[in-house]
């Protein structure tokens, strides 16, 4: 025999898109308003002495379409597998067929040593772009200690556009090769109309020893 | 006479494990909608506290390794009796002692510029860690305002790193506040404090966020 299965007008509510079905303040009926929260969970992907972590729309359930407008990667203890390594990013437009878009961008840092002896606020040029297409810099070099790694959130707007630039924005803390705190601050934009499908992340030399990298979508 | 119930299968919509039953995005059909992966997990409230304490196992605390990365907004702390700098201090032995080395680097940006703050950074330093400078008591109308990200404090590998951005009124001025460092300890962190470095917490809201990564 067939099951019979209840639809959505079998329930005593009235039925509102993209809402969900939770009880009343009273618990003792049903209501529609749930919502799912404005920050999805899509992917992560663990590091294990890789040489990249690329995120491709439409590939191992990646989702870097339309489908939100703001994306936010959370990396955490990205760990260089040799000393004196930057964490970078660049963007593709085809599919992750080449990370190469053009960029530009500011950078800056403050820092202190663990000793003390040198605690500053600059502007870091060697971390900018000026309509490059090389990876762009989201730290300063990092040691290779076990301890030492760096954390951070990059967020990227609107990625599907074909009319605007894309923005991006990442902020970091990380453990210098010189024994230092490093809190970077990088933000700039993609400097092309076409849709950015795809990001690739890595370090300057070397792999990357460990760490993930998780990737949200904003409601 | 017996009630049916209705069970998980009851409905027309393939079940998705973790999800809630929705209303798809024309309102005629069932969908299922995932949890947001910012969940809050406590509130505290001052009301003239000395300290505000989120201890991994109490009170419904969750600072563990069930979330990779923690987030802390704080919401118009404003001190009591004292003219006051607001930070934080972490624990590793669940809140019986307060303050682990931490090195840290501090920026400030103010109507007309921005300068590194050589007050308000820590070198191996065990004190307070600063997120804002002297918040006002005397002024109601001032407090201080911001977010704490604490990125995977339950390592046992990495050392802690932090990020805080806050902002605050200096008479009639705004100041922003960025800070940045590590807690130099490969032991997991299970608790932090909030407090003023002198006086107490008059009102104001603490929130605890975790960052889910599944």
């Amino acid at each position: 025999m067939a099951l019979s299965k209840l639809n959505f007008n079998s329930l005593n509510v009235t039925p509102t898109a993209n809402k969900g079905i939770g009880f009343d303040s009273g618990a003792d009926d049903l209501e529609a308003s749930f919502s799912g929260g404005s920050m999805v969970f899509i992917k992560k992907l663990t590091a294990s002495s890789s040489a990249t972590l690329s995120f491709v729309d439409g590939s191992s359930s990646v989702v870097l379409d339309n489908t939100y407008k703001e994306y936010v990667f959370t990396y955490n203890n990205m760990h260089p597998a040799t000393d004196t390594a930057i964490f970078q990013m660049n963007f593709s437009i085809d599919g992750g067929s080449n990370y190469n878009v053009t960029k530009t961008s500011t950078a800056f840092v403050g820092a202190h040593k663990e000793d003390n002896a040198v605690a500053f606020v600059q502007y870091e040029s060697g971390d900018d772009l000026a309509q490059g297409t090389g990876f762009q810099n989201l730290s300063f070099p990092i040691g290779a200690d076990n301890d030492q790694s760096v954390s951070g959130n990059l967020n990227l707007f609107n990625p599907s556009s074909t009319t605007f630039v894309k923005h991006f924005i990442s902020t970091c803390n990380e453990s210098e090769k010189g024994d230092y705190t490093g809190n970077h601050f990088v933000a700039g934009y993609g400097n092309t109309t076409s849709a950015v499908d795809a990001i690739q992340f890595k370090f300057s030399s070397g792999n990357i020893d460990a760490g993930t990298i998780t990737l949200y979508g904003i409601t | 006479m017996a009630i049916s119930k209705f069970n998980y299968n009851s409905f027309n919509v393939t079940p998705v494990a973790s999800n809630a039953l929705s209303f798809n995005s024309n309102a005629d059909g069932f969908t299922t909608q995932g949890a947001s992966s910012m969940v809050l997990i406590k509130t505290l409230t001052a009301s003239t506290s000395g300290t505000l304490n989120f201890v991994d196992g109490a009170s419904s605390v969750v600072l563990d390794d069930t979330y990779p990365v923690y987030v802390f907004k704080f919401i118009n702390l404003h001190p009591d009796a004292s003219d006051a700098q607001f930070g934080f201090q972490v624990s590793i032995n669940t809140g019986s002692a307060y303050g682990v080395a931490i090195t840290s680097s501090a920026i400030e940006s103010y109507h007309g510029g921005v300068q590194y703050n050589a007050g308000n950074d820590l070198a191996q330093g065990t004190g307070l860690q600063f997120i804002t400078n002297t918040v006002y008591h005397s002024r109601a109308e001032e407090s201080m305002n911001g977010t704490l990200h604490l990125f995977n404090p339950s390592s046992t590998t990495f050392v802690k790193h932090f990020m805080s951005r806050a902002s605050r009124m200096n008479n009639t001025n705004f100041i922003e506040h960025l800070h940045g460092g590590y807690v130099n300890s490969t032991s997991a962190v299970d608790a932090i404090q909030f407090k003023f470095a002198a006086g107490n917490i008059a009102t104001g809201t603490i929130k605890l966020y975790g960052i889910k990564d599944s």
